[in-house]
C-alpha cells in the first residue's frame, strides 16, 4: 500500500543497508528535508549539497571512480539540463576508457507535468535521456515497480537514470512491497517524518526483502486483442483506465505495455503484441518533436511494416515551450484521460 | 634540411654550452629555494623525456600517422614535478588524478611508457587508455587511480570533490589533485570546487592545480578575465593558496611539495596556479608551430645546471639522445600493433550486469535486435 515516494525511500534503505549505498545526496535531500517529495527522509546516509547540480553529478561521478555508491537526486528534472555534458561523460566512461572505469550511479529525478508546476516543474525527461548513450533510464508507474527498479538500479554497475512520474509520487499501491506492513498507517507511522520539529525523530525501517524488476524488461498490464499501447510513467494508468472504460463500454481489449525501462526497453514484448493485434498506439506526455515514443514507432515501422492493419501513431504532448500555471494550458498541451480514450478507441475502430 | 612547414627541434638548437664540469654541486637554488643536484638530473631527464615525446607526437599528426595532437610542451618543469610526487596506487589510500590534456609529463614521470601514450596516439587497439577512441593525452589508468580525461573543459573540477570524499572518509594520506588551465577556470566548475571542498566540517584534500599560460586557444587571458591571479579566486572559500613561476623547477617542485604535505596531512584543499609557458601553441588544430619568444623551461634549466657544474654538454646530448631513441622505438613498435576492427564498435559500454535482462553482458545494438 505503500506510495512511490515511500517505496523509493525504503529501496534506498534496502540499498544502504544490503547493497553498499554510501551516499543518497542533492539539494535539500538529507535532514531536516529528506527531500521536496520526502523521498529520502530518515537516510542513514542521506545529505544537502550546495544548490549546484554540475557539483551534484561530478561528485557522484567521483564517489564513484573512489568505489563509493552513490544515489543522487536532482531535485526536478528541469534543473537537469545544465548537466547534459556531465550525463554524457559519465554515460562514455567505461567505452572511452575500454573497460578501465565502471560508472555505478543512479541519479533520480522527478519528471513530467500533473502538479500544476507551471514552466519549470513540468519537464519531461526520458526523450533527452534516452539520447544519451552509456545510461540506462527507467520509470515506474507505481509503487511496487519503483521499489524493484530502484534496487535493481542500485545493483547495476552502469549509471541509471531513475526517472520518477512526480504527479504519482504520492499515488498507493494496491499491492504490498515485500517485507511492508499491511496497515499503510502504521507504514506512515514508522517511515514518515512528523510535520514541524523533526530533531529526535528516527525511522522505523521496516524489514524489507530485496525485490528486483529487471531492468528492460516490461509489464503486459492488459491483454487484448484490438490493439497494441505502449506507455510508462505517468499517462500508464490513464492508458490503463481508458482501456477498462473501453472494454466495459464497448467490449474493445487491448495490449497495455507498461514498458517500465526507457533504455534498454522490452523490443521482443512490444514485437509480439504488434504482430498479435497490428495496431499500435505510443503514449507518453514528453514534447512531440523528436519524442522517444519516435524511435520505437520507427522501429515498428522498420521491422512491422507489414503487420500493420491500420497506420501506427503515437499520443504526445504538444511542441511548445513549457506548461502554462492557467489548468487550460495545461490540459490542452498534455495528454489527459479524455484523448487517451479518444486515441485508444480510434485504434480499435479504425477500419484496416 | 628540415621541411618547410617543420620547426627545428628544440634539443638541437641553442647557445654554446660549456664542455667540461666543474665541482658538482650537491644542491640547485634559485632564491632561497633548493633542491638536490640528483633530484635536479632526475627532472631534468624527464623533463627532456617529456619533451622529445611530445615533438615526435607533433611530427606524427603533421605526418598524418595520427590526426591530432595536442599537449603541454612548456609545462614540463610543472608536469614532471607533480608526477614525481604522486602517491601512486589504486583506492582512497593513494592519489587520485583528475588530469587534464597537457599531462604527458605527469604520467611519464609516474612511470608510464612511452608507447602508451603514441598507442592512443596512433589510434591502435593496444592503446590502454581508450583503445584507439580518445585523444592523445587523454589518458585513463585505472591501477593508478588516473581518472579518464575529457576534452571538456573543466569538468575534472566538479568529479574531484568525489574521490576527495571517500578519501576524506577512509584517512590516510591519499588525495586528490585536480589539474587544468586558466581559462578553463571561467567555468562554473572550478566554482564547483572550490565550494564543495569547503563544506564546512566537510573540507576535503583536494589540491587544485591551475596551470597559467595565459591563452584560451587563441583568447589573450587579459582580454577576457579581469582577475589577476587566478589564485586570488581561493580566497573567499579560506583556502590556502599560492601562485608560482611554472618556469623554474626548484620553485615548482617546492611549491607542488608544500602544497601535497597540507593536503596530505591537514586534508584540507589548496589552490595552486603555475605559470607556465605554451611553446607549440593550444593544438595541432592552430598548427603546432614552436612559439619563439615564451621561456623555455627545458633550455633555461639545462643552462642552469650546466652553469653550475651539475652536467655538461655531453651527459646532455647523451639524454637527449636517449630519449629520442626511446620515442623513436615506441612509434615504431606501436605502428605495427593492430588497429582496433569492427567488432570493437559496442564493447565496452556496459559493465556485465545480473539485473539487466537486455544487456545482462555488454551492449549488442538496439534491444532485441537480431
Amino acid at each position: 500500500m505503500a506510495s512511490i515516494a515511500q517505496a523509493v525511500r525504503m529501496a534506498l534503505h534496502y540499498g544502504e543497508k544490503h547493497l553498499g549505498v554510501t551516499d543518497v545526496f542533492g539539494e535539500d535531500v538529507g535532514p531536516p528535508l529528506g527531500g521536496v517529495f520526502t523521498v529520502t527522509q530518515g537516510l542513514k546516509t542521506a545529505w544537502n549539497t550546495p544548490l549546484d547540480e554540475r557539483g551534484i553529478i561530478g561528485t557522484a561521478m567521483g564517489i564513484a571512480y573512489a568505489g563509493g555508491r552513490p544515489v543522487c537526486e536532482i531535485q526536478f528534472c528541469d534543473y537537469a539540463f545544465n548537466v547534459l555534458d556531465m550525463f554524457k561523460i559519465a554515460g562514455n566512461q567505461r567505452w572511452a576508457s575500454a573497460g578501465e572505469f565502471d560508472m555505478p550511479i543512479v541519479v533520480m529525478t522527478p519528471t513530467g507535468a500533473g502538479i500544476r508546476g507551471s514552466l519549470y516543474h513540468s519537464h519531461c525527461f526520458e526523450s533527452w535521456a534516452s539520447r544519451i548513450p552509456g545510461w540506462k533510464v527507467v520509470m515506474p508507474s507505481n509503487a511496487l515497480d519503483a521499489y524493484g527498479l530502484m534496487i535493481a538500479a542500485i545493483k547495476d554497475p552502469n549509471p541509471v537514470f531513475m526517472l520518477l512520474p512526480k504527479a504519482l509520487l504520492r499515488a498507493r499501491d494496491t499491492r504490498l512491497l515485500p517485507g511492508e506492513p499491511a496497515d499503510a498507517d502504521e507504514l506512515s507511522r514508522m517511515i514518515d517524518a512528523p510535520i514541524g520539529d523533526r530533531t529526535d525523530w528516527q525511522p522505523q525501517w521496516p524489514d524489507m526483502e530485496e525485490y528486483i524488476v529487471p531492468i528492460g524488461k516490461a509489464e503486459l498490464v492488459r491483454e487484448g486483442g484490438d490493439g497494441t499501447v505502449i506507455s510508462y510513467g505517468r499517462l500508464l494508468p490513464l492508458c490503463v483506465q481508458a482501456a477498462d472504460e473501453l472494454a466495459r463500454d464497448h467490449g474493445h481489449s487491448f495490449d497495455v505495455i507498461d514498458l517500465r525501462s526507457i533504455f534498454p526497453y522490452d523490443w521482443e514484448m512490444i514485437s509480439r503484441s504488434v504482430q498479435k493485434t497490428g495496431r499500435v498506439l505510443i503514449v507518453n506526455e514528453d514534447t512531440e518533436i523528436t519524442n522517444y515514443a519516435e524511435h520505437l514507432l520507427r522501429r515498428v515501422v522498420d521491422e512491422h511494416f507489414y503487420d500493420l492493419t491500420i497506420r501506427p501513431r503515437t499520443l504526445m504532448g504538444k511542441h511548445i515551450p513549457g506548461i502554462g500555471m492557467n489548468q487550460n494550458y495545461e490540459i490542452n498541451s498534455v495528454p489527459q484521460l479524455g484523448d487517451v480514450r479518444a486515441a485508444l478507441r480510434e485504434l480499435a475502430t479504425d477500419p484496416a | 634540411m628540415p621541411e618547410l612547414n617543420e620547426d627545428s627541434s628544440d634539443l638541437d638548437s641553442g647557445s654554446p654550452r660549456r664542455t667540461t664540469r666543474t665541482a658538482a654541486p650537491a644542491v640547485i637554488r634559485s632564491g632561497r629555494e633548493v633542491i638536490s643536484a640528483e633530484l635536479a638530473l632526475t627532472l631534468f631527464r624527464q623533463m627532456i623525456r617529456t619533451r622529445v615525446l611530445e615533438e615526435r607526437s607533433i611530427k606524427m599528426s603533421k605526418s598524418g600517422e595520427a590526426y591530432f595532437w595536442i599537449g603541454g610542451p612548456g609545462e614540463e618543469a610543472f608536469n614532471v614535478c607533480l608526477g614525481l610526487q604522486v602517491h601512486r596506487g589504486h583506492g582512497p589510500a593513494f592519489d587520485y588524478l583528475h588530469l587534464h590534456y597537457r599531462n604527458a609529463g605527469v604520467m611519464l614521470a609516474m612511470g608510464m611508457p612511452m608507447i602508451n601514450h603514441v598507442r592512443q596516439l596512433a589510434m591502435r587497439q593496444t592503446d590502454p587508455h581508450s583503445r584507439g577512441r580518445n585523444f592523445v593525452g587523454h589518458y585513463a589508468v585505472k591501477a593508478w587511480n588516473v581518472v579518464p580525461v575529457s576534452s571538456v573543459i573543466e569538468v575534472q573540477f566538479a568529479m574531484a570533490p568525489g574521490t576527495a570524499l571517500i578519501q576524506k572518509r577512509h584517512g590516510g594520506e591519499g588525495i586528490t589533485m585536480v589539474v587544468g588551465g586558466e581559462a578553463g577556470t571561467a567555468e562554473g566548475d572550478f566554482e564547483t570546487c572550490l565550494n564543495w571542498s569547503t563544506r564546512p566540517g566537510q573540507e576535503l584534500p583536494v589540491l587544485m592545480l591551475v596551470t597559467n599560460n595565459r591563452y584560451g586557444i587563441s583568447t589573450d587571458l587579459h582580454t577576457v578575465c579581469a582577475e589577476k591571479l587566478v589564485s586570488d579566486r581561493a580566497a573567499p572559500y579560506g583556502i590556502r593558496a599560492e601562485s608560482v613561476d611554472g618556469n623554474d623547477p626548484v620553485l615548482v617542485w617546492n611549491a607542488l611539495d608544500r602544497a601535497m604535505r597540507y593536503c596530505r596531512r591537514e586534508r584540507k584543499p589548496f589552490l595552486l596556479e603555475a605559470m607556465v609557458s605554451r611553446l607549440h601553441g593550444h593544438s595541432s588544430s592552430s598548427g603546432a608551430q614552436r612559439v619563439w619568444g615564451e621561456t623555455d623551461v627545458l633550455a633555461t634549466f639545462e643552462q642552469k645546471l650546466i652553469d653550475c657544474g651539475a652536467i655538461d654538454s655531453v651527459a646532455v646530448q647523451a639524454m637527449k639522445d636517449e630519449a629520442k631513441a626511446e620515442a623513436d622505438a615506441a612509434v615504431v613498435a606501436a605502428m605495427k600493433e593492430p588497429e582496433p576492427t569492427r567488432e570493437d564498435v559496442y564493447r565496452f559500454t556496459y559493465a556485465p550486469s545480473e539485473v539487466d535482462a537486455v544487456y545482462p553482458k555488454d551492449y549488442t545494438g538496439l534491444p532485441g535486435a537480431k
